[in-house]
């Protein structure tokens, strides 16, 4: 039952698994979705959906499979609210209160389902059954005065409108990056920074000084190993690399602050990389460096990270002296300087804001990617290029 | 061990948390179905608060385990204290003969043990090494551990109600996953915002508190924020203004006290060169855009 909603999920690209689809099923066998089409979403979602940033992925598979089907009423909420507020209906006797005291919510909620599954057809007038009209509290345009309505526009909000909504886009990870996101792919660098285990204990250490100590126990730690991590970053700034740089910058800069690569030095360039990179963003000749300087200070053991669209007219690429700033330009193809790079450091990664199907239109960016790996700007493209960088190999 | 699905509509919120609907569905689902509760959210949603609530609202005790970057899942069953046996022995206190004396249970070896139901928290969950949760799999689903040492067995007599809290520091492992229940606690929208006001301010003025969420929504909706202010900091925010005696027209211009929502230095200092660039602050909902039509 339901499996269209299974095989939709996993479709969509949401791990769901046998076992919890089985809890699921479980939970309905249970009852716990009572009959409401928005508690059955709300079950649903807690049983399958393990992340947030498969909210939106969830609701859209839901309001395709369950489209049509709203059912003839919401009734668990209602009746739940009614029942807490029963008691301040002024219009009640004394006796009809004495006697909603004596039935706890529970037994209430019992007696009103076992109403409903009595009747058998559609009931107006009269003084026990669920229907229109008629003096049974469980009514709609009843005139009991605690009547509740049920069915009709009940007010209550429909699990149609809530997944229609799609309130969890935001917290997607394979869209391009944007400011928001960029806390979310923070805590994916993080993992650049892992530090080894706590403290410890030195037992050659310990046994050496106990004996010094004259068999009192002196235990001796051996200190944290510290986090290893060197990252290189060249960053590609200017023209359509514009909106990327200040998030991309705040991103690093707030890793680096908060916890502290051991080594972390941006350089920045435009379109490609020739014989100069420059300290700072703005590229001025006062902040020139020679790309073959980096290649000597920065061992193979640094981990080397382009940020940049990789897209350019191939002769910027192939050509000597092909840098687009006439000021600027350099004897060595770009091509050979990012040879160069590829070649010296151990791990290398290309991250790219353009989306994926681009990468295979430009030329360019064909060429990049034979010499790096190249990933995504967006949560999910950062944390497999910080596993390319620092995972195992494959 | 039966399962107690009577009680499925037992926790409703308590007088001191305002719980959302499908919030109040994950905690009875996961008691009526026997697994963990796994609750995700921004930090300063009530995610550590929840389990003090449910424990209130189910009533049963409540253990707790904060979790740290060094804890080991071991440490959660039990510790043997070998230091304090070694110095037992050397300075003579206790009786070191018997293991059992240096055998301390941890939150979930207690939890087991305890004759009546307990909530059991493990807090941050996401803090401990990556590993951590996968460790815990097999005494969370069999709810039995042997202490090595004395080759005992400690199965639990009631089943507890586990919850946990995870910051998203980092991803946990599938198979622990795929084990719970899972809510995310979104960041509650005005409306739920001003119940949860009322309950630590019941007496507040009502175009006051309409001033403040629209001031405070305004400031969430910054991106260049490094740290957004959250529910206890609004809190926080309301007391000092109520202290001031501020009213609704001193913060329809400005907002006082910004060090009672925004606790780094950047933003405080963003908001400094808003104020002296002359920018503006909004003062009605439509201010904020279509999300906020009240």
């Amino acid at each position: 039952m339901f499996l269209d909603l299974f095989y939709g999920l996993r479709d969509e690209g949401v791990p769901v698994a046998l076992q919890e689809w089985m809890t699921f099923i479980e939970a309905l066998r249970e009852g716990l979705h009572g009959s409401s089409l928005l508690r059955f979403y709300h079950l649903a979602r807690a049983c399958l959906v393990k992340s947030e940033t498969y909210y939106d992925s969830f609701d859209r598979v839901f309001a395709r499979v369950f489209h049509g089907v709203e059912g003839q009423f919401d009734v668990t909420d209602e009746v739940l609210e009614w029942l807490r507020n029963a008691k301040d209906f002024p219009n009640l006797t004394p006796e009809q209160l004495a006697q909603l005291e004596r039935l706890s919510a529970d037994e209430l909620m019992q007696r009103f389902l076992e109403t409903l599954a009595k009747q058998t057809e559609r009931h107006d007038g009269g003084d026990r059954w669920v229907g229109t009209g008629g003096r049974s509290p469980y009514g709609h345009g009843g005139q009991h005065p605690t009547g509740i309505r049920v069915g009709g526009s009940g007010g209550g909000r429909s699990a149609m409108k809530v997944a229609g909504e799609r309130r969890f886009r935001d917290y997607r990870t394979d869209v391009a990056l944007d400011a928001r996101q960029m806390r979310v792919a923070l805590r994916r660098l993080r993992q650049l920074t892992r530090t080894g285990l706590a403290s410890e204990l030195d037992l050659d250490e310990t046994i050496d000084e106990t004996c010094r100590n004259a068999g009192e126990i002196e235990l001796v730690f051996r200190p944290p190993r510290r986090n290893a991590v060197r990252l290189l970053l060249l960053m590609d700034v200017g023209g359509t690399m514009d909106p990327y740089f200040e998030p991309m910058s705040q991103l690093l800069t707030a890793l680096h602050e908060e916890r502290g690569l051991r080594d972390f030095e941006p350089y920045y360039f435009h379109n490609c990389i020739y014989d100069h990179v420059y300290r700072r963003a703005h590229l001025t000749r006062a902040d020139a460096v020679p790309t073959g300087d980096l290649l000597r200070r920065f061992d193979e053991r640094w981990k080397l990270a382009i940020v940049g669209d990789a897209a350019m007219h191939p002769s910027e690429l192939l050509e000597p002296h092909g840098g687009i700033n006439p000021h600027n330009t350099s004897p060595t193809p770009g091509v050979a300087w990012l040879h160069r790079l590829a070649g010296h450091f151990d791990r290398a990664v290309w991250i790219n804001p353009d989306d994926q199907p681009l990468w295979d239109q430009t030329y360019t960016a064909r060429t990049i990617r034979r010499l790096f790996p190249m990933f995504h700007l967006s949560v999910d493209g950062l944390g497999a290029a910080v596993q390319a960088l620092v995972g195992a190999r494959v | 061990m039966k399962k107690d699905t009577n009680g499925f509509h037992r926790f409703r919120g308590t007088a001191g948390y305002i719980a959302s609907g499908p919030l109040v569905d994950a905690v009875n689902c996961a008691v009526a179905l026997e697994r963990p509760l796994l609750i995700k959210g921004e930090p300063g949603t009530g995610k550590t608060l929840l389990a003090t609530h449910v424990a209130d609202g189910l009533g049963m005790p409540m253990l707790s385990w904060h979790i740290k970057s060094t804890s080991k899942a071991a440490d959660g069953l039990y510790v043997y204290d070998t230091v304090q046996r070694l110095n037992d022995s050397r300075f003579g206190g206790g009786d070191v003969a018997d293991i059992r004396h240096y055998i301390k249970l941890g939150p979930l070896g207690l939890a087991f043990a305890a004759p009546e139901r307990h909530v059991l928290l493990i807090d941050e969950i996401d803090k401990a090494d990556l590993e951590f949760p996968n460790d815990l799999l097999r005494e969370l689903d069999e709810m039995r551990f042997t202490v090595v040492e004395t080759a005992e067995e400690v199965i639990a007599r009631q089943r507890p109600v586990v919850m946990i809290t995870s910051n998203n520091e980092k991803e946990l492992p599938d198979a622990f996953l795929r084990r719970c229940i899972f809510h995310f606690i979104e960041f509650p929208d005005a409306a739920l915002m001003r119940k949860i006001v009322a309950v630590h301010h019941p007496n507040l003025d009502a175009a006051l508190l309409d001033q403040v969420l629209i001031k405070f929504y305004w400031l969430r909706e910054q991106s260049e924020l490094r740290k957004k202010p959250s529910t206890s900091e609004l809190i926080d925010w309301i007391s000092a203004l109520l202290r001031a005696g501020i009213t609704r027209d001193k913060l329809e211009s400005h907002i006082p006290f910004i060090g009672a929502l925004l606790k780094k230095e950047q933003d405080a200092d963003a908001l400094q060169r808003y104020d002296t660039k002359g920018g503006s602050y909004p003062t009605r909902w439509s201010d904020l855009g279509p999300r906020y039509n009240q």
